[in-house]
């Protein structure tokens, strides 16, 4: 019993290996790269996986000293905790109508949110770009805070609806038969059990509004405004010359902030993938 | 929700529908602005030849029609079709195969899922960075490896050869999107009852085709949704390949999003920029039609 319980852990973690091996390389020479002087680093003759010379922090005081990556790390916080707050409440809201109260039209709105979530933020730059213009947004944060939203809102409210229907309607309806209103049945009876449901919402719409690139790229010129994913990748490079260096430790440090929530709420991320956050 | 609450308390029904809108209209008219009437103008402009900062004029389907002539735009169909079926496929199966590895039990297999999922959560664009450098043209560490085990002689010129660059982007998008696949499917497999597995066993059948009796029929809609979902994330990519080629060499790589993104900020052309982006709707209709349909037999309540 005990060897052939033995053998099926050795045969899970042997299947698992390659897998995780393949997933986390990127990041081990993300690191790697990003600790090594730049003879080293540029010499073929060296072995890619050794650190010979020593290792460095030049690059990322280079990255911090200067460049524009302190703002742009600044300009993403901003960004994705404004859209992430602003998202959440609005889906809050609009998950309890769906999932609690009885309206005519439920399920037209429902299946409509549903269809906006779907549509690629691919297919929408470009008219939004004129959206944000005529607004006055361009080339400011306001013109990331308040577009991403759009289509943060429609899978958190989808998150949400899901997990307010599984809350026992019996909680408040003995709050609402003691003459609670809907909103304050929400505020005192609702919010706190469906905490653990906010939660997961409130992660995964930062990871995207972190994450998110075609907007950043498109809605922002300016150097210094720009969030960390369009500085890096834009603004990084001088012409044709890649700082390989600083390039591997800023997409190091702007990956840090999503992947130690991630790892601080591993449980919330499984259980919020598999009820539908798309990215894949 | 039952009829006889509802004949109970007509009054408070009411009461909820205007509760309901109230707690709805932010969303809807978020929504309404930034959505749906960005969708409604990308059609407009895609039947006008808008210029940036010259309005155009209206022509109808022209602009879609004339696409199909042009070689650069049928190359990019190709190329996205090409790209969203090979990706989506190897997702498919190697997410079958990661989600029946995620399933054994052995101490840590938490930390391993978490492991397997730090592709989908950290920034697409940024880790997509390290696999452009992974690929370089002369300091790829896949191209040293290689000349140490003998294998080759001459570096491979992972993005700059258009055979080898397509085959690269379609890796990294798989790299992104496979936690997606595992962990979906992996919450598909935990549902099945073991009961089903021990009844199949008895009944003599062996790994095989218990996992094609039992597994795969009962996975279905799993299946189904999490695969409509990548038609149209993969469909409609553009960090992994712009960050990577740019679309190049020679266009090798161009997909739908990087040309409209091409066209409508480096030209200014964003009639055909929305054109282009629009073809990307069947999918989406495609997708959207199913997705609903599977939803009508969920939501029941």
């Amino acid at each position: 019993m005990v060897t052939s319980r033995a053998r099926s852990v050795l045969v899970a973690y042997a299947t698992a290996a390659p897998f995780v091996v393949f997933a986390l390389f990127p990041f081990v020479w993300m690191l790697m790269t990003s600790l090594k002087s730049n003879n080293e680093l540029y010499d073929l003759a060296q072995n890619p996986f050794l650190v010979r010379q020593g290792m460095t922090l030049d690059h990322y005081r280079f990255l911090f000293e200067r460049t524009a990556f302190p703002l742009w790390l600044r300009n993403s916080a901003v960004v994705a905790v404004a859209a992430t707050a602003a998202s959440v409440i609005l889906a809050v809201f609009g998950a309890y109508a769906l999932a609690r109260l009885r309206f005519r039209g439920a399920e037209i709105v429902s299946t409509g949110i549903f269809i906006v979530y779907l549509v690629p933020t691919t297919l929408l730059f470009i008219p939004l770009a004129r959206v944000v213009q005529v607004l006055g947004l361009s080339n400011s944060l306001w013109a990331l805070i308040v577009t991403y939203p759009a289509f943060i809102v429609p899978f958190a409210t989808w998150m949400l609806t899901a997990y307010l229907s599984s809350i026992p309607r019996e909680l408040e309806d003995s709050a609402l038969v003691d003459g609670c209103s809907r909103a304050k049945a929400l505020w005192h009876v609702v919010l706190p059990v469906a905490r653990p449901g906010i939660v997961t919402a409130a992660l995964f719409a930062f990871t995207l509004a972190w994450g998110e690139f075609i907007y950043a790229l498109t809605f922002i010129s300016t150097t210094n405004l720009k969030t960390v994913t369009a500085g890096v990748v834009v603004n990084l490079i001088r012409g044709d010359v890649f700082f390989w260096g600083s390039l591997m430790a800023g997409a190091l440090v702007a990956s840090l902030p999503v992947v130690v929530l991630f790892s601080l709420f591993l449980d919330h991320f499984v259980s919020g993938l598999t009820a539908g956050a798309v990215k894949g | 929700m039952d009829a006889s609450h509802r004949l109970r308390a007509p009054a408070r029904v009411r009461g909820e529908a205007l509760t309901a809108w109230a707690f709805l209209a932010p969303t809807l008219l978020l929504l309404a602005l930034l959505a749906l009437y960005p969708l409604g103008y990308a059609v407009y402009l895609s039947m006008t030849t808008t210029q940036v900062g010259v309005p155009g004029q209206f022509v109808g389907a022209r602009n879609f029609v004339r696409l199909l002539d042009t070689e650069i735009f049928t190359l990019t169909l190709w190329n996205t079709v090409w790209y969203t079926l090979v990706a989506v496929t190897v997702k498919f199966v190697l997410g079958l195969a990661l989600a029946v590895v995620l399933v054994q039990r052995a101490p840590g297999m938490k930390w391993i899922r978490g492991a397997v999922l730090v592709p989908w959560v950290a920034p697409t664009s940024l880790s997509v960075l390290a696999w452009t450098w992974m690929f370089d043209s002369t300091y790829s560490v896949f191209n040293w490896t290689l000349r140490e085990l003998g294998v080759i002689h001459t570096p491979i010129g992972w993005l700059g050869v258009p055979s080898l660059a397509r085959l690269s982007v379609v890796l990294v998008n798989v790299w992104c999107g496979l936690p997606f696949f595992a962990i979906n499917f992996l919450a598909g497999l935990v549902t099945i009852p073991s009961e089903l597995y021990e009844a199949a066993r008895v009944d003599g059948a062996g790994a095989v085709a218990r996992f094609r009796s039992v597994t795969l029929p009962l996975m279905r809609p799993v299946l189904a949704t999490v695969l409509l979902f990548s038609l149209v994330m993969t469909s409609s990519d553009f960090a992994t390949v712009f960050v990577l080629t740019r679309g190049g060499p020679v266009n090798a790589t161009q997909i739908l999003a990087t040309l409209s993104f091409k066209l409508g900020l480096a030209t200014g052309d964003l009639g055909q920029a929305a054109a282009i982006s629009l073809y990307l709707v069947p999918v989406l209709a495609l997708a959207t039609y199913v997705q609903v349909r599977l939803m009508r037999r969920v939501w029941q309540w």
